[in-house]
């Protein structure tokens, strides 16, 4: 019944089967199946894609130029992510360089992601996995005023009267019967150990970073247009500066400039004030369920990004750090060529696709991709009504990437552990501040909990870099430099015939590349390989499981019916599920027809 | 079943007092372009209609529709949330998960059988057994026929829903079916738009709340008051495309002067939404004002009508002869007058799409 993976996990198919589908507060679509033994520790996990879009077969054909587009809709949620990827895949393909204002309002809209898609992802996706709003209403104002400004004496909306309000609109809520997104949340689980004040604190704070995520994404807006979904260019940003003459209503101006400058100022504030204290008092009450480190101490991989200077993209210019740790080894950062086709491989042993070669793995630029939807001999239930997965066949609508042949996590913990391993000073200096303040070993990093506090850091260091390039940018605009876009390549008869480029970036939830391969013009292939494809990876051939279902394993369940524990880490991660199964077909052909209805 | 409270007295019940309650009442008015006339109409609904249960499920999609919901900010998202609606199942936001999750949904559609309002984000695969989205095990398209058994209207988010978007593009394929393809036998409101503008969502639900009936629709079910001109027609930028002042290449001084993105590609005169009068963002810019052309990201198809930077043919300025490049290079010279713009107003609307037939406001 056991058996031990090659990365290291003993997995034991006996005991109960338990089954989370819909996971609910992700992006996207997915199921998991755990074993649990007889005292409820999980001994098995099987994370399950349940969604493919057929995006980049979509994308065969297309004008490069245009791709940002069609991968920006990947994903709503790290919108602004795969665009940004894209249009440096493009770029990289064609040699195209951008001028540097370009590379700060870049930089600045990816770190303006970051920092939004962190707080929601704390706030409103992961906190009532710690959080019990229901508690809230048994809570003192009096009692969480004092917390608040405790543990944040320099944020102003603490009295006891506005807690009051809040937890007045709070009852009267509940009171009314129809709970909303509150109704069958597990509020009597005894996981969650919050004191009352602590809950209508936490809870507060769900509101006001509501209220506030809407503010942040204005720096989209304005370099951008919109948000969700801003726009972007090849060579450059479409946004124009002009601060000094006729018609500067129409482009950045100083107007647009000083917004800009308010909101990266209200972001800096609430990732001190609210933010990292919420997740150091939280965190300090559930500082003995370090459960959750899964692949976090053992193999973790980051691509790197923000180019300090443009159009330079070796590690040394990255203000994320770049790297890859494996087997546990933190004191060998290895670097990354995505180039490389020896290192990033897909495999689809495990997954809804089929290969020429089966069992064999593949680079992003030779990617193959035919989907094939078939459950093993030993899954329950039947095609079009799953009961219970077969792990030991085709499992899932996500590859499994690997690098090297080895499973690995990103996102900011992965993030975090390369910056920390590889002396990273600023991301050093956070992660040792955070622990001496928690009290806890560099091993608790190793956790859950470590890779909600990792994206907390992460947040609170973005802001400060939105605040070095905006700095940047107002210095260079100062210096006479206006341009933001090189178009010297933008007509497609200035380019080779033949091309092919990879753009990287660190979306939120982790290491990012797309692949292109451009033909006469238009785009031969298309690949993505994105954050939630390597953590929500199924088994490979080997055998090696994936991050969440390495996340997963041995932790205790106490109540398996409610399984918040679960939620818990599959949460930590952020998964995007929209974004993980997005694959190119190489000959795109057609897939078979039924009729509608 | 407890009784179900009124809007206005969740509102009370909030610490809201009565001269709140009619100050919001009249910016729902405004918000909604309804006048000083409708805010009576506006606050007796309120004060005599229950929170209205909302079922919201996922298809196909990228999430960027409920992203744009939570960016509302007249009224606040919190507010909707709270107060407004009833957002009893909500796959992105709400905290159960699994049975639990399903279970809140079961519960909702039969308490509320007949009165829920059934919000489509995404749509349902049919390639593959229908099994490229799977929900609680089983085909997404089966939740969603489920879900729109007992609704009294269903709205159908953004371009996924209402038209198929991106992954509905050609070749599509998973084969992604728009909402009222599937469903047949419900009032359907199309709020089309990748993502749609946060204040025309919530300022659909709001009005249907209040005014307590759906909002006139166009022959291809969009909302009129927000779908029923085009981002040209109020664009700021109107003036220097009628002036012939274009911006030639990106970043160019035409550019950084902020002229008319049309040769650039601009969908606006083919693009029927509100982006050029509310905004984005609490009208903080759109996507013209900062730059790019607009993607026409609110049409049926807009994935497959050329790159977006392939400028619009057969859009004609000033008298059906005369194309922008010659108005260009002739610049101010040019007759203008009401004729004239009366037939590029007509030249353009030969340009639409005969699925785009639209009633001109």
């Amino acid at each position: 019944m056991t058996v031990t993976t090659p990365n290291g996990f003993t997995l034991d198919t006996s005991g109960t089967r338990v089954v989370v589908d819909p996971v609910t507060r992700i992006e996207g679509h997915m199921r998991c199946e755990v074993n649990v033994n007889d005292q409820n520790i999980i001994t098995n996990a099987v994370s399950t894609g349940t969604m493919w879009r057929g995006l980049e077969v979509i994308l065969k054909g297309r004008d490069p130029r245009d791709a940002w587009a069609f991968t920006e809709r990947i994903c709503g949620v790290c919108t602004g992510t795969h665009a940004l990827t894209s249009v440096r895949a493009v770029e990289d393909a064609l040699g195209i360089t951008i001028p540097e204002n370009a590379n700060s309002i870049r930089n600045i809209m990816q770190l303006n992601l970051q920092i939004h898609d962190h707080i929601v992802h704390f706030y409103h996706l992961h906190a009532l996995d710690w959080v019990n709003p229901v508690n809230a209403l048994r809570a003192d104002p009096k009692a969480t005023s004092e917390l608040q400004q405790a543990v944040s004496p320099n944020h102003p909306l603490s009295s006891p009267g506005y807690f009051r309000d809040v937890q007045n609109r709070l009852k009267a809520f509940v009171e009314s019967g129809q709970l909303g997104i509150f109704k069958n949340g597990y509020w009597d689980n005894p996981a969650y150990l919050l004191p009352p004040a602590a809950d209508l604190m936490a809870t507060t704070h769900y509101l006001e970073a509501l209220d506030l995520q809407k503010e942040i994404v204005k720096i989209h807006t304005i370099f951008g247009g919109k948000n969700p979904h801003p726009n972007w260019l090849v060579g450059g940003v479409p946004c124009p500066i002009n601060v000094h003459s006729t018609g500067a209503v129409g482009a950045i101006n100083m107007e647009r400039l000083n917004h800009v400058s308010s909101i990266i100022d209200k972001c800096i504030a609430f990732n001190r004030n609210v933010y990292l204290p919420d997740v150091v008092a939280i965190g300090g009450f559930y500082k003995n369920w370090l459960y959750g480190g899964g692949l976090s101490g053992r193999s973790v991989l980051a691509y790197g990004d923000i180019p300090e200077n443009a159009n330079d993209f070796r590690a040394a210019n990255l203000r994320l750090p770049r790297g890859a740790i494996i087997n546990g080894n933190l004191n060998e950062v290895q670097d990354v060529d995505v180039r490389d086709p020896g290192q990033v491989q897909e495999f689809v042993d495990h997954s809804w696709y089929q290969y020429a070669e089966p069992g064999k793995g593949l680079h992003p630029w030779d990617g193959e991709t035919s989907p094939r939807f078939e459950l093993g001999p030993n899954a329950k239930g039947s095609r079009t009504n799953i009961e219970n997965i077969d792990e030991a066949a085709k499992y899932s609508w996500i590859k499994a990437p690997r690098w090297k042949g080895h499973a690995m996590e990103v996102g900011p913990l992965a993030r975090y552990v390369v910056g920390y391993a590889s002396g990273h000073e600023d991301i050093r200096n956070q992660v040792e501040g955070l622990l001496r303040t928690m009290n806890l070993p560099v091993s608790a990093l190793f956790s859950t909990l470590g890779r909600t506090a990792a994206r907390a850091l992460e947040s609170e260091y973005c802001g400060r870099l939105q605040k070095h390039f905006f700095d940047k940018l107002v210095a260079n605009i100062r210096n006479g430099d206006e341009s933001t876009a090189n178009v010297a390549k933008w007509d497609p008869s200035t380019w080779p015939k033949e091309a092919k480029g990879v753009g990287m970036t660190e979306a939120p939830r982790g290491a990012l590349g797309h692949w292109i391969r451009i033909k006469d013009g238009r785009i031969e292939n298309y690949q993505c390989v994105v954050p939630t494809t390597w953590n929500g990876s199924p088994r490979d051939a080997a055998g090696n499981i994936g991050a969440f279902e390495a996340a997963l394993m041995n932790t205790k369940v106490e109540r398996p019916e409610e399984p918040v524990e679960i939620l818990r880490t599959l949460h930590s991660f952020d998964p995007c599920l929209a974004c993980s199964t997005h694959v190119m077909s190489p000959d795109g052909q057609e897939l078979a027809r039924v009729k509608v209805r | 079943m407890s009784q179900i409270e009124t809007f206005y007295e969740v509102m009370r019940r909030q610490g809201i007092t009565r001269r709140s309650f009619l100050k919001y009442c009249s910016l729902t008015a405004s918000a909604l372009g309804l006048g000083p006339s409708f805010v009576p109409q506006i606050a007796h609904a309120m004060e005599t209609k229950p929170r209205t249960p909302v079922i919201w499920v996922n298809g196909l999609e990228c999430t960027c529709c409920s992203e744009s919901f939570i960016r509302g900010a007249h009224p606040l998202a919190r507010d909707v949330v709270l107060s407004m609606i009833s957002l009893d199942y909500c796959h992105v936001l709400m905290a159960a998960a699994g049975h639990a999750a399903e279970a809140a949904m079961e519960e909702a559609m039969e308490q509320h059988h007949g009165n829920y309002i059934l919000a489509v984000e995404g749509n349902p695969p049919l390639n593959e057994d229908r099994m490229f989205c799977i929900v609680g095990g089983k085909p997404f398209v089966e939740q969603l026929r489920r879900a729109a058994e007992g609704a009294k209207a269903i709205i159908a988010w953004g371009a996924c829903a209402s038209y198929g978007c991106v992954q509905a593009a050609k070749r599509n394929p998973t084969q992604a079916t728009p909402v009222h393809k599937v469903i047949t036998d419900k009032p359907i409101i199309k709020i089309p738009g990748c993502p749609p503008i946060a204040e025309v969502m919530t300022g659909v639900i709001t009005y249907m709340l209040t005014v307590d009936r759906l909002p006139e629709l166009d022959r291809q079910g969009r909302p009129a008051m927000f779908y029923g001109q085009r981002i040209h027609d109020k664009c700021y930028r109107r003036p220097h495309f009628d002036a012939g002042q274009f911006v030639e290449a990106w970043d160019d001084d035409n550019a950084r002067k902020g002229y008319c993105l049309y040769k650039m590609g601009c969908k606006g005169p083919t693009t029927y939404n509100a982006c050029s009068t509310i905004g984005w963002n609490e009208g903080v810019s759109f996507p013209i004002q900062s730059g790019h052309g607009c993607i026409g990201c609110s049409e049926d198809g807009f994935w497959d009508q050329g790159s977006f930077y392939n400028r619009l043919t057969n859009i004609k300025q000033f008298g059906v002869e005369a194309n922008a490049d010659q108005v260009g290079m002739a610049a101010a010279g040019v007759v203008s007058g009401a004729v004239a713009v009366h037939a590029a107003i007509s030249a353009l609307k030969r340009a639409q799409k005969k699925t785009q037939d639209k009633v001109e406001g």
